[in-house]
């Protein structure tokens, strides 16, 4: 027996609706949940005193800082080399091989979870370059994993610009070189900047790679040699070694807040990028 | 000199442009310098198939691991992958386009939570409902499967959607005018012509649930031992070696990296699958 396609049709429109309706309320539910439990205990003195105690009192200002300093290390680390990567790829060389294979490696270093970032990044930076848990081992250990966001976004940004700019250069008895410096990069800007927000989010709400590199110390890093801890490994001690729930919400709640801003930021400077390259 | 300066950047340039496949071999080789001579030195049988992990005791058997991780990232796949598509699907052909440029930007903005968020909530509110309701300590297979099948959703939704809005709109049309209602036109030929990008956010899905440590850590329990059942605890491959490598010196510590090989081998094979489908249908078009 058939069941017009009506009824199928009806049906299909439910069952796909629910489920779209199920993911948007859930994932909406994770935020609310989590700001409701920790927005009360936000407070001036939360944000900008030191924890005590471990984190059962007191505030998570080193951490701020750690979650501020951490991932800029990485962006200064991993810009110029993705920028460069991305000027490269579509400004001096045609389709080869040899762009294939930067491609590919580009796209598998982005698909390497991050806890085998983590591992690298001891090995190489803390162990055998003797750096140690610090600022720069995690730095350079995130920088390695942004880098595929900020290549991809760079490269899409740099496609975007019309060619007829670089030909109006070009024909002023510009170099190439000059070009991409005095009109390419510049009108690709937005894209690079939304690459590089996106790559700052990843890095904020990041855990894996960060405590086995920068490892977990709750002071004030003084150099980039001393260890931090950023929000999000102060917050997963928290949760882990039951520490304080209370604490762990409120650190939960900063932590969304400040990921959510920065992937806002991206996505509005993409659209406003995008918007005015479609004019 | 002008010229000189062109030569310099260009080279400069072309060194740069190796950063991301060189960051990759390095990563490689280490993980690999690590691990693969203590595979050998313990025997791959007694590695991968043996099921006693004591380190202490010289026992290095992965195997309840292996098991663990295949439970969790196939039931992180059962949950997420439906509802991803299914939500993909709905976004693309069911909903009038400005609530779709709402919706899947901010489904999108989710990916950011970090997945630490995820698996408290996970021990908050998922774990105890599991306990009450099912039995078993909660922390456990259902638990981390939810977790991640919710964590990788944005995944999913986003490609499969890329995918869906590249099916040119002459063959939807197509279909309608030959009088299929608009369900049917979905599932006869929309579906089917962005079959490879939604295979590749399924996979590349797959990955993300595979190597996702610290919400796992969380939820799942971390007992070595092989699952009978959805609520039992386990411990997956990334659990092992976040777990451990705070204190892991000597043979221990090279078992962890072993762990690294196995999962970056997996991992890369699941990437190369995924990116070859959707470099196929690139060719296609």
């Amino acid at each position: 027996m058939r069941i017009p396609p009506k009824y199928t049709q009806a049906l299909a429109v439910t069952v796909l609706g629910a489920a779209t309706v199920f993911t948007v309320v859930v994932l909406v539910f994770i935020i609310v949940f989590v700001l409701s439990k920790g927005l009360p205990g936000i407070n001036w003195e939360f944000l900008f005193s030191a924890p005590k105690d471990m984190g059962r009192a007191g505030g998570i200002f080193p951490t701020l800082v750690g979650t501020v300093l951490l991932p800029l290390m990485a962006i200064a680390i991993a810009l110029p080399l993705g920028v460069g990567t991305a000027v490269y790829l579509t400004e001096y060389t045609r389709e080869t091989r040899l762009t294939q294979v930067l491609r590919f490696g580009t796209d598998c270093l982005a698909g390497i979870p991050s806890i085998l970032f983590g591992l690298f990044g001891f090995i190489f930076f803390v162990v055998m370059l003797k750096m140690g848990w610090c600022l720069l081992s995690g730095g350079l250990t995130l920088a390695i994993m942004v880098l595929p966001t900020i290549i991809r976004t760079s490269e899409e940004a740099i496609r975007a610009v019309p060619n007829s700019y670089r030909e109006v250069s070009f024909s002023l008895g510009a170099t190439r070189w000059e070009t991409v410096l005095k009109v390419v990069l510049p009108n690709a800007l937005p894209g690079i900047v939304t690459g590089v927000m996106l790559g700052i989010g990843r890095s904020i709400g990041e855990t894996a790679a960060v405590i086995f590199t920068a490892g977990s110390a709750l002071r004030m890093p003084a150099s980039a040699f001393d260890s931090v801890r950023t929000m999000s490994v102060h917050f997963y001690i928290l949760a882990r070694e039951g520490i304080s729930n209370e604490k762990a919400y409120a650190t939960a709640a900063v932590l969304i807040i400040s990921v959510l801003l920065v992937n806002l930021a991206a996505y509005s400077t993409m659209h406003r990028f995008i918007a005015r390259r479609s004019r | 000199m002008n010229l000189n300066g062109e030569k310099i950047a260009k080279y400069a340039l072309m060194t740069v442009a190796f950063s991301a496949v060189a960051s990759l071999l390095l990563i490689a080789v280490f993980i690999f310098k690590e691990g693969l001579p203590f595979m050998f030195k313990v025997g791959l049988r007694d590695f991968l198939f043996a099921s006693d992990w004591d380190p202490m005791a010289g026992k290095y058997g992965i195997y309840p691991m292996i098991v663990a991780s295949l439970w969790v990232t196939l039931g992180a796949m059962l949950i997420g992958a439906p509802l991803g598509v299914a939500g993909a699907i709905f976004l693309n052909e069911f909903v009038p386009k400005p609530v779709m440029r709402v919706v899947k930007p901010t489904i999108e903005l989710l990916a950011g939570i970090p997945s630490v968020v995820f698996g408290f909530l996970g021990v908050m509110v998922l774990a105890p409902w599991i306990r009450a309701t099912m039995g078993g300590p909660g922390l456990s297979v259902l638990a981390a499967s939810v977790i991640l099948g919710i964590m990788v959703l944005p995944t999913v939704i986003s490609i499969s959607t890329d995918a869906i809005g590249a099916v040119p709109n002459s063959y939807r049309e197509g279909a309608l005018a030959l009088g299929a209602t608009r369900w049917q036109s979905v599932y006869m030929v929309t579906i089917k012509a962005a079959r490879s990008g939604i295979i590749a956010s399924i996979i590349l899905a797959m990955g993300r649930a595979l190597g996702e440590t610290m919400a796992v850590i969380m939820v799942a329990g971390n007992t070595v031992k092989i699952p009978h059942s959805v609520t039992d605890p386990v411990r997956t491959l990334t659990a092992n070696i976040a777990l451990e490598m705070a204190n892991a010196t000597g043979m221990a510590r090279e078992a962890l990296f072993a762990t690294g090989v196995v999962l970056f081998v997996v991992i890369m094979i699941l990437n190369g699958i995924a990116l070859s489908t959707i470099k196929g249908r690139v060719r296609r078009k």
